[in-house]
């Protein structure tokens, strides 16, 4: 509803005011006079309503609303009461995420924005996940509309001609939004839970959007499967368990049998591969194994060597260092990863030294072990994986 | 709306450039132009000379001060500018993208005030 009122009216504030209006007139209404046939359609009407009294009553108000005549917000309003098949709601709310993930907003600004906006959080659970003062979130949010105002950024589904380029930056910043939730960043599980869910959430809404799209299908799957081990993957301490060590009854069925559906799907439509549906299918390998000898590694090789064409980064390389660690031994791991720390690119990256110091452990090899831990150590930021390295550490004494 | 593209080069680069090379960088500009007038998107649009030619001009205190140059000594310099109409953005950004400047140097994207009523 926020979405149909933000491209009514073009503007992030007036329809935040309206749709607060709306909602009052609602309860004040309902109770007496029944709830109208279409509500939506009622909400939107009324908001619209009010917000056009308010231009007409503001000064102030007419200058924001940049050219867009009260006649032509009228006559746009009269076609959403028109219109009880409730898809142009769906619609606003993609032409929403397109204008929150717009390529000229920052980085922070999309997430901050996808999470207040599209999510309806509010500004201070967005302050809280990102660690940020609820004054700075505020501003921050206040920036990225005064930007997409001033700069006439369209409330608009993109041009079929960069349409596949926006979507996987919407993609990109959905992934984002996961990954903060993921990391342990924010210090407390529940807020770090919640946020992952929200960005499963737009996983689902993108998925109903944009219905069959091999990289909408292909994250929605990676984040479903790597959140089915999020109960396993911290022990009761907080202490970070790895894939491994983890109890895998505790991962969540329902969400890996999803996920699982989706990774077929998504590989199954033709033309280019999504790197998310690669991933997803390595995650999906991962879950089918109901202990972790069943693990089919070769496979997992395979499938990071396919990401490494589609997506070439050192990170996708060090895992695939890993994998190949399981198939032919740390000796081989060991020259991969060696050859990738050369390139000197990563040398801060606390995994690339801990998973060092791990084949070298295989290998034989302590004292050299024992300095790529410590090398791993001094990188490591998160509390949980410095505990981590620390009790790797300790087994050496 | 209307947008004020920058074009952003560096000047050392372009003052080095073969006389070949010149020659295919105006009949690109030459093209770019006339597809944007034919669009009806051009208000305006000129090449600058370089940065040597150029003075600052400054008012501190009712005196006007008068520098060589331009202010900052960057890597990039401004060597021309496009005024478009665009619905939005989007296409100011898709026509910014199809100025021939933008593969070596970079575009900057501003939208104009519009008039006070």
């Amino acid at each position: 509803m926020l979405a149909t009122l933000i491209r009514l009216l073009g503007d992030f504030d007036l329809a935040e005011e309206a749709r607060q209006e709306a909602f009052t007139a609602a309860l004040e209404q309902w109770p007496t006079r029944g709830v109208p046939q279409n509500p939506g359609a009622w909400l939107i009407r009324t908001g619209r309503n009010k917000a056009v009294d308010r231009i007409r009553r503001d000064a102030v108000f007419r200058t924001k609303v940049q050219g867009r005549e009260i006649a032509s917000i009228e006559a746009d309003a009269e076609g959403v009461a028109e219109d009880t098949e409730g898809d142009t709601f769906g619609d606003d709310r993609l032409r929403l995420i397109f204008t929150c993930c717009h390529p000229a907003l920052s980085r922070e600004a999309h997430v901050a924005l996808t999470l207040r906006e599209v999510c309806g959080l509010t500004t201070q659970a967005v302050a809280r996940a990102f660690l940020v003062s609820e004054e700075t979130m505020a501003q921050r949010l206040v920036r990225a509309k005064r930007k997409i105002r001033d700069a006439g950024i369209p409330y608009e589904t993109p041009e079929p001609a960069v349409l596949d380029q926006r979507i996987q930056g919407v993609l990109a910043v959905v992934y984002g939004v996961f990954t903060e939730g993921y990391a342990l960043t924010s210090g407390t599980q529940l807020v770090d839970a919640e946020i992952c869910a929200e960005a499963i959430r737009l996983g689902r809404l993108l998925d109903e959007l944009l219905p069959m799209h091999p990289g909408v299908m292909g994250l929605l799957a990676l984040m479903l499967l790597h959140d089915a081990r999020r109960r396993a993957r911290v022990s009761h301490t907080g202490d970070v368990v790895l894939l491994d060590d983890q109890n895998r009854t505790l991962w969540e069925r329902d969400k890996i049998s999803e996920g699982l559906m989706l990774v077929d799907r998504a590989l199954s439509i033709p033309g280019q591969i999504s790197p998310y549906a690669v991933q997803a299918a390595i995650a999906a390998l991962h879950a089918r194994a109901q202990r972790k000898e069943e693990t089919d590694w070769p496979q997992i090789v395979g499938l990071y060597e396919v990401l490494l064409r589609l997506q070439p980064s050192p990170v996708v390389e060090l895992n695939h260092a890993v994998a190949v660690s399981m198939v032919d031994g740390p000796a081989r791991a060991l020259n991969l990863i060696d050859s990738l720390a050369a390139r000197g690119q990563v040398s801060e990256y606390h995994l690339l030294h801990a998973a060092r110091g791990q084949f070298l452990q295989q290998l034989a090899r302590p004292e050299e072990a024992r300095e790529a831990y410590r090398a791993a150590l001094a990188f490591a930021t998160l509390e949980p994986e410095r505990r981590l390295l620390m009790a790797r550490l300790a087994g050496f004494d | 709306m209307q947008y004020l593209l920058l074009i952003y080069a560096n000047e050392k680069e372009i003052a080095a450039m073969s006389p070949t090379a010149l020659g295919s960088m105006t009949a690109e500009y030459m093209e770019f132009t006339k597809g944007i007038v034919q669009a009806g998107q051009f208000k305006a649009g000129d090449r600058l000379k370089s940065t040597s030619a150029a003075t600052t001009v400054r008012v501190r205190n009712g005196q006007v001060t008068t520098t060589d140059g331009p202010f900052a000594e960057t890597r990039e310099q401004l060597g021309g500018y496009y005024l478009v109409d665009a619905k939005n953005l989007d296409e100011a950004i898709a026509i910014a993208g199809r100025v021939p400047g933008a593969k070596w140097g970079s575009i900057e994207v501003r939208p104009i005030w519009p008039p006070q009523t």
